[in-house]
C-alpha cells in the first residue's frame, strides 16, 4: 500500500478518536479554555468550539459524534486548501 | 496554544500580522521553487495532520490549551518552509470555521505554531542529525528532540505574548485590559505544561512515524535533509 493511503487511514483513525481531546478533560474536570476577559471579537465561527451552533449543552455522546463530524470536515476543508495552494505553488516545478 | 480574541491587545495582534506578513511571502516563494508536483498530496496530509492532532487538545488554567501540533515532523517530511505553510492552512481554518483560536491573534497563533515551532524544530532536528545516515537511530532521537525544543519554544513565545499584555495595556486604575497574567505567571505556565506533558506526545508521535518512515518509506525521509 502506498504511503500517502497509509497516512489518509491513520489521519481518519486520529480522527474518529478526536473525541477523546473532548473526553479527557472533563475527565481531569480542567475547566473552559477561555478566560473571563477572553469573550471579544465581532467573528462568529460557524461550528464554535467543535460543535454545531446551540449545542452548548448537549451530552458527551453528542458532543463526541459532533467533534469527530467537526474533525472529518476540517480534514477534508484543510487538505483540500492545502492541496489547490500546493498546486498553485508547485506549478513551475511540474515539468 | 491557541489565543483567542481577546486575550491580546490591538497592538499585539497588529505587530503579529506585520511580522507573518514577509514570512508568509517569503515561504510562498520558497515553496513554488522547491515543492515539486508529487509532494503536493503530503503537504495536504501535513496540513490535515497536524489539524487532527490538535484537536487532542487540554485546557491549560489561566491560558489557552494545550496539544500536540505535529509541525516538527511536517518540517523534517517536507522543510520547513513548507510546513510554516501546511500549518498556517490548519490555523487559518481553525480560527475561521471552529472558533478555536482568536481571528485578531491569528498572527501570533501562526508566529508560536507556524513559524517558530516548524523552524526552531526543524534546525534542532538538523544539528542533532548531521552526519547520520539515512536509516540511523539517531536521526529518531534527533527528530524527537527537535519535537520538543520546537513546542517548548512555541508555547514559551505565546507565554511571552500573554505576559506582555498587563505591561502594554490597563486602565489608569493599573486593571489589565486582556490577559490578566504577568510574564512569570504566563510563561511558567504555558512552557510548563508544554515540558511536563503535551511536548512529550510531539516527542511520540514525531520520533514513531520518523521511524516507520524510515523502514517503509525512506525516500520521504531524505527530503528535506
Amino acid at each position: 500500500m502506498k504511503t500517502t493511503i497509509k497516512f489518509w487511514i491513520g489521519i481518519a483513525i486520529l480522527a474518529i478518536l478526536s473525541p477523546l481531546g473532548l473526553i479527557i478533560p472533563a475527565y481531569f474536570k480542567a475547566g473552559p479554555a477561555s478566560g473571563e476577559w477572553g469573550k471579544g471579537g465581532s467573528w462568529k465561527a460557524p461550528m464554535p468550539n467543535y460543535a454545531f451552533k446551540g449545542w452548548e449543552e448537549k451530552s458527551m455522546p453528542q458532543l463526541s459524534f459532533a467533534y469527530i463530524i467537526s474533525a472529518l470536515l476540517g480534514v477534508g476543508i484543510i487538505a483540500a486548501a492545502a492541496f489547490i495552494l500546493g498546486k498553485i505553488l508547485s506549478k513551475k516545478d511540474s515539468r | 496554544m491557541h489565543i483567542p480574541d481577546g486575550y491580546l491587545g490591538p497592538v499585539t495582534c497588529g505587530v503579529f500580522y506585520a511580522v507573518m506578513l514577509p514570512i508568509w511571502t517569503v515561504a510562498s516563494k520558497i515553496v513554488k521553487k522547491t515543492l515539486q508536483a508529487r509532494q503536493v498530496p503530503m503537504l495536504a496530509i501535513g496540513a490535515a495532520f497536524s489539524f487532527v492532532i490538535m484537536m487532542f487538545n487540554v485546557p491549560i488554567p489561566g491560558g489557552t490549551t494545550g496539544h500536540a501540533v505535529g509541525g516538527v515532523l511536517v518540517a523534517i517530511l517536507l522543510g520547513p518552509w513548507a510546513a510554516c505553510i501546511a500549518i498556517t492552512v490548519a490555523l487559518v481554518v481553525q480560527a475561521l470555521l471552529f472558533g478555536d483560536g482568536g481571528i485578531t491573534a491569528i498572527g501570533a497563533n501562526c508566529f508560536n505554531m507556524a513559524f517558530v515551532l516548524p523552524f526552531v524544530g526543524y534546525y534542532v532536528y538538523r544539528l542533532v542529525s548531521a552526519g547520520t545516515t539515512d536509516g540511523s537511530g539517531r536521526r529518531v532521537i534527533a527528530a524527537g528532540i527537535g519535537a520538543y525544543v520546537g513546542i517548548c519554544a512555541a508555547a514559551a513565545c505565546a507565554g511571552v505574548e500573554f505576559g506582555l499584555q498587563p505591561l502594554l495595556h490597563h486602565t489608569a486604575s493599573g486593571q489589565a485590559l486582556y490577559c490578566p497574567y504577568g510574564l512569570r505567571v504566563a510563561i511558567s505556565t504555558m512552557l510548563g505544561e508544554h515540558m511536563l506533558v503535551f511536548g512529550w506526545v510531539e516527542v511520540i508521535v514525531t520520533a514513531l512515524v520518523v521511524k516507520y518512515l524510515q523502514k517503509q518509506s525512506p525516500e520521504l525521509l531524505g527530503k528535506a535533509l
